[in-house]
């Protein structure tokens, strides 16, 4: 202890003692889930386990036990290291392609060409979703009967279990001869629709009085106004609500492959796996959801953080 | 050209307005009876909105919502939808009244044995691991960042393997309920526990006051504002999860369930009675959250009006 502290500590060692002071207990908590997850597979396993030691007539070890609990072919909560390795056999053991009839085809067993399938509609109807949401803030905030007729409905459409009704809109569609991409994507535009709309009107109305007089004292036009002073205040706003939107956007097509049997889709591998009891297959799915609503919102807090640096608004 | 934009800005709207129904009333009368109907109901709002009538706040919204119901009822009887498609509101209507019976059966099902066992069994539990991670450093840097991650992810998808641990019966959506409120209630406790200043607690500290004297007459009140940020936003949650859990196995009653059976036997308006049932309990949850709210923390600044 001393030691330490009689030297002046060098700026390296600072850096690693603020890292480990993070991930050091992030750690931990992440073992003791681990561990707990271990216990109960164990214990919910078990009585599988006795139960065809006993109708053989075999006296099991508690060793023996244990190792038949974390290794069943459809345990009713599979250990950590099944769904790991079922996460790896099914992404980089299978090919994203295989040859098939002659033509190259998608090959259904390959975890990435679910997730490609749940991600490309999510990311679409985003898009979709985000530009209209933009579209109507802007609108709002210039336009005050639209503010007053819109705004309420657009604040009491969140308090409605709208996830719910993705199924319908999806059976509606295809009875109308929409199928494939569209339909799903259009559950995860309504989705990421009006976060965005209530974060931007806040977002677009952030600048104060003393700015907005300014831009009135050069004589500033609407839209100047809009480009050069609401737009660059309201991108901390786009931020935060384009992170809520796209996980909503994931969790919207996942539960729209849901009702219409869709064969193709994380959604689907969910829904394939509760019918024949895969519990591992369901778990894999979960953790592929997990990873990539992770990896989006990752993606646009990178892109929020170089955006806000360039501006010089990080602080 | 630069008198042509100006046009309007003298007067000449309704004449404009009037010119466009003609011309699309030349290519297809119903939809400029329905454009008629629809730029009507936006210039009383235009105007409403310009006036400084008290009840504009309320009235202009109201317009707006009766109107988008008036042009959905005239869309499908003018151009004929089928009902499998889209049923009228009107029929909607009918359908929520003849089957109030089962509707009623079903909210009970899943709102009140579900979703509200789920909401405060998981938000309760929340709060107190929330208490004991504010006790400990270690646990707020090992907890939080794991707890915000988790809250972010598409937890509805554990419905299936809690379907599949619990049974079809309510306990396994009340399951699933707790599983998605727990982080986003969890962050919003610790972040509200720690809503107090220094000079607050330190005041606290000079009266000698005790942990549970300083939680319960200065803590909690300031954490309140954030418990009730994450209680309204679980309502919504609770609400999807116990109806989503429900896409995945359930007894023959409950509105997950029941859109799920009817729309395989295409009878759209009793799956658009249930959404109505859905999108009422919601907002009748919500709003009974901010009046708890406006009544408990009526201190706050974001609650002052006027």
């Amino acid at each position: 202890m001393s030691a330490i502290d009689a030297n002046p500590p060098c700026a390296f060692c600072l850096r690693m003692r603020a890292i480990s002071m993070a991930v050091l207990p992030v750690l931990v908590v992440v073992g003791v889930i681990v561990a707990i997850w271990y216990g109960g597979a164990y214990l919910m396993n078990r009585w599988v386990t006795l139960d065809t030691a006993e109708r053989r007539g075999v006296e099991m070890t508690f060793e023996e036990v244990f190792a038949d609990t974390m290794a069943q072919e459809r345990p009713r909560l599979p250990a950590p290291h099944q769904v790991a390795v079922e996460l790896w056999n099914t992404t980089a053991g299978e090919e994203i392609f295989r040859e098939r009839r002659g033509e190259l085809r998608p090959n259904p067993r390959s975890l990435f060409f679910h997730a490609y399938q749940t991600l490309a509609p999510t990311l679409l109807g985003f898009v979709i979703g985000s530009l209209a949401g933009l579209m109507l803030a802007i609108g709002i905030v210039h336009n005050r009967a639209m503010d007053l007729s819109v705004m309420p409905w657009a604040i009491a459409s969140q308090t409605i279990p709208i996830l719910a009704v993705a199924p319908i809109v999806i059976v509606v569609l295809n009875a109308v001869g929409l199928t494939g991409m569209v339909p799903k994507s259009l559950i995860s535009a309504y989705l990421s629709f009006f976060p965005v709309v209530v974060g931007m009107v806040k977002g677009l109305r952030s600048p104060g009085a003393m700015d907005l007089d300014l831009l009135r004292t050069y004589s500033a036009s609407q839209p100047e106004t809009l480009f050069k002073l609401r737009l660059p205040a309201s991108v901390p706003f786009l931020f935060a609500s384009l992170k809520v939107g796209i996980a909503a956007a994931l969790v919207g097509t996942i539960v729209a492959e849901l009702p219409t049997g869709a064969r193709f889709g994380l959604g689907a591998r969910l829904l394939t796996g509760s019918y024949y009891g895969q519990t591992i297959q369901i778990w894999s799915a979960l953790f592929m959801a997990a990873i990539c609503a992770a990896c989006l919102v990752a993606i646009l807090g990178l892109v929020e953080r170089a955006t806000l640096r360039r501006m010089g608004l990080d602080r | 050209m630069a008198r042509l934009a100006n046009l309007p800005r003298h007067g000449a709207w309704p004449g404009l307005i009037i010119l466009g129904i003609v011309f699309v009333w030349a290519m297809d009368w119903r939809a400029a009876l329905m454009l008629a109907v629809w730029l009507t109901a936006w210039g009383i709002n235009v105007i409403l909105s310009k006036s400084d009538m008290s009840g504009a706040r309320i009235l202009v919204p109201v317009i707006f919502g009766v109107t988008l119901l008036a042009l959905w009822e005239m869309a499908v009887v003018l151009y004929d939808i089928s009902p499998v498609i889209l049923p009228a509101p009107s029929d909607i209507g009918v359908a929520f009244w003849e089957n109030r019976g089962i509707l009623w059966a079903d909210f009970v099902q899943t709102i009140l044995k579900g979703a509200l066992v789920g909401y405060v069994i998981g938000c309760g539990a929340a709060f107190l691991v929330g208490l004991a991670v504010d006790r400990s450093m270690f646990l707020q840097r090992g907890l939080l960042p794991v707890g915000a991650f988790l809250a972010a992810l598409p937890i509805v998808g554990t419905a299936p393997i809690f379907v599949m641990w619990l049974g079809f019966g309510p306990a396994s959506k009340a399951a699933v309920v707790v599983a998605m409120v727990f982080f986003p209630m969890l962050v919003n406790a610790v972040q509200g526990l720690k809503a107090s200043d220094a000079m607050q607690r330190d005041l606290m500290h000079t009266y000698a006051a005790s942990y549970w004297q300083s939680l319960i007459k200065l803590r909690l009140p300031t954490a309140l504002p954030f418990l009730f940020n994450g209680l309204k936003i679980c309502t919504t949650l609770a609400l999807i999860g116990a109806i989503v859990a429900e896409f995945f196995g359930s007894p023959t009653v409950g509105m997950g369930f029941r859109i799920k059976i009817e729309v395989g036997r295409l009878a759209m308006d009793v799956v658009w009675a249930e959404i109505t049932v859905a999108a009422l309990a919601g907002t009748g949850f919500y709003g009974l959250m901010t009046l708890l709210e406006r009544q408990l923390t009526f201190w706050h600044p974001s609650q002052r009006r006027g």
